[in-house]
């Protein structure tokens, strides 16, 4: 079979209907360059066992005429976030590291009933804390893309680093991510991707274990545009078992792929600008707007005053919500446990050591921010500055269709740097943190590479359930960016 | 305000997590790294400002209250680290 990298869900899809190939031979070609991957480290567990029954279903399916749409047969990698049924989840925690779901999250269930193929789950940052993949109990993940000349292990970013390098890399079609601050966003910049978070409560959190519960969204990382506005409308779906999922229909996302972006008014917040930012991020920056004038939009600089708030919201408002999502690994109904001579005693030494030090970290902070006497002076605070960075979302699109700006502050880093400074860290998410602190859509789509040859993001957002403008201008940005380049 | 020692060891034991003595120290350093950070929040004028309480603007959904799920008590316990006949173990609680 060609470069697998070539194949795409439209094209695979496409592929599969004229019968030029089946959902088992993908499946195969994919399950072996899976397994001849895994220096990458992309899979926490593998389930070819299940691809293979999936695949063979998935091509009955098609021979009797029933395919289910055009994921059906489709080899994906899945978070290893989202429960599966009967499939070991971990989250990439020791503390659920020998957790079976005995039930199957929304999303992943609506895959699976899109006739998706899952070839395993892919590794994260545990408990999706983190930028770069590398604080996952089953160790960090490579990104498949290397500095020209020099020999250097990148990291993938994060939290969704095992989606992006089995995508990048060649061992999926496409994978599920999720967002908190910029979990599938940022790390589709760091690897020449399509990464792309829907409205808050467009696909369910059902099954999906919970970081902090405001912010978590679901979404896919793919390698086109028309890719992820398919493998979205898979994912998407009300569902009563999510309070938060929002009871309205997706609207047809990949036929809003297929329209121009003439006359869209394409906001270019003047915030985003940061102090010691590379030059070529700005210049992309610049690149990107250049594209939209001469595609017919019209290009206006806004102002979110805001902004340089939402990072300290973020983590305060997302800390407080996990360390109350996580008081739920006690070791007593499933997880990891230590045993200890009284129940308190068996809970610390339970959670000292089945959570790792970042998550430890959050958990302590939420635990802050949340106790007793500091309650206002810090969550109700932050909360409040959320609405503030929401509003100013909210006046600008009166009048702008969509905001361009970078997707994250640098390229793909080198493995150990950023170490020492958790906030140097957290930094990396500081263009994608306020649509997520105001529930926005937002897609990262590649737009160039650096002076090292590695790839770089642009990100667009858009107002409250407008994922058709989003769309309609990903496709026109990606089609003037014209990214061609392959780890 | 900075933490202390003492403090990261009150907020420990809230959150049940288990910290070895010689971590408090550190781990105070990096909390008030942190903490200070966040500070800058209070420049913000927030006065007369609703604190956001849900995203996407949405009528809280009503369903019938009927029963929807049960009668899985293995499934319920599958993943029970000490789990005895139908119930959960954990160490004594009671004199």
């Amino acid at each position: 079979m060609s470069d697998l990298r070539d194949w795409t869900i439209a094209t695979a899809s496409d592929a599969m209907e004229k019968g030029e190939v089946s959902s088992v031979e993908l499946t195969d070609a994919f399950i072996a360059a899976m397994e001849a991957g895994r220096t990458l480290n992309a899979f926490i567990t593998e389930t070819p066992e299940l691809a293979r029954e999936r695949a063979a279903a998935s091509d009955e399916r098609r021979k009797n005429g029933d395919a289910r749409g055009p994921m059906d047969g489709i080899p994906i990698g899945m978070k290893d976030l989202f429960c599966t049924e009967g499939v070991k989840t971990t989250a990439a925690s020791h503390i659920l590291d020998n957790f079976v779901p005995t039930y199957e999250s929304t999303v992943s269930g609506n895959l699976r009933d899109a006739g998706a193929v899952m070839l395993g789950k892919t590794n994260l940052d545990e408990f999706a804390m983190g930028s770069a993949n590398i604080t996952s109990y089953f160790g960090s993940v490579k990104n498949p893309w290397t500095p020209e000349g020099a020999n250097a292990n990148l990291v993938p970013g994060g939290s969704s680093g095992g989606s992006v390098a089995a995508v990048s890399g060649g061992l999926a079609i496409a994978a599920t991510g999720t967002d908190t601050g910029g979990s599938i966003r940022q790390p589709a910049s760091f690897t020449g991707l399509v990464g792309m978070k829907p409205t808050y409560g467009r696909c369910s959190r059902w099954g999906t274990v919970a970081f902090a519960s405001s912010l978590d969204q679901a979404g896919p990382l793919t390698r086109t545009v028309e890719d992820a506005a398919i493998m979205l409308q898979a994912m998407a779906s009300h569902d009563p078992k999510d309070s938060t999922s929002l009871p309205m229909v997706l609207p047809d996302c990949r036929a809003a792929c297929t329209r121009d972006a003439k006359g869209l008014r394409v906001g270019i917040p003047k915030e985003y600008t940061l102090d010691g930012m590379p030059e070529e991020i700005q210049k992309l920056w610049n690149q990107g707007a250049q594209w939209f004038k001469e595609m017919g939009a019209e290009i206006v600089e806004v102002s979110l005053p805001h902004t340089k708030y939402a990072l300290p919201t973020y983590y305060i408002v997302a800390p407080a919500e996990a360390s109350s999502n996580l008081a739920r690994y006690d070791g007593v109904r499933y997880g990891f446990r230590k045993d200890g001579a009284s129940l308190d005693e068996m809970y610390e030494l339970t959670r000292g050591e089945g959570f790792g030090a970042e998550v430890q970290r959050r958990v302590l902070i939420g635990t802050y921010v949340l106790s007793a006497g500091y309650y206002d002076a810090y969550y109700v605070k932050a909360q409040q500055v959320r609405t503030l960075i929401a509003e100013d979302f909210k006046k600008i699109f009166a009048d702008v269709d969509v905001l361009l700006t970078p997707t994250a502050p640098s390229a793909a880093f080198a493995e150990g740097d950023k170490m020492d400074d958790p906030i140097a860290m957290y930094l990396n998410d500081v263009f994608t943190v306020p649509a997520s602190l105001a529930g926005l859509p937002a897609i990262s789509v590649p737009g160039g590479v650096d002076k090292d040859g590695l790839p770089l993001g642009l990100q667009l957002i858009t107002g409250v359930c407008q994922e058709e403008t989003l769309f309609r201008a990903a496709s026109a940005l990606e089609m003037a960016a014209g990214f061609e380049a392959r780890p | 305000m900075s933490l202390t020692k003492d403090d990261v060891r009150k907020i420990a034991f809230l959150a049940r997590i288990r910290v070895p003595d010689e971590r408090l120290e550190p781990l105070a350093g990096e909390l008030n790294n942190i903490v200070g950070w966040v500070e800058q929040l209070g420049e913000v004028n927030t006065d007369g400002v609703a604190p956001m309480t849900s995203v996407v603007e949405t009528e809280t959904p009503m369903r019938e209250d009927v029963v929807t799920d049960g009668g899985v008590q293995d499934k319920v316990l599958a993943n029970a680290p000490d789990g005895e006949g139908a119930f959960y173990g954990v160490p004594k609680v009671v004199e």
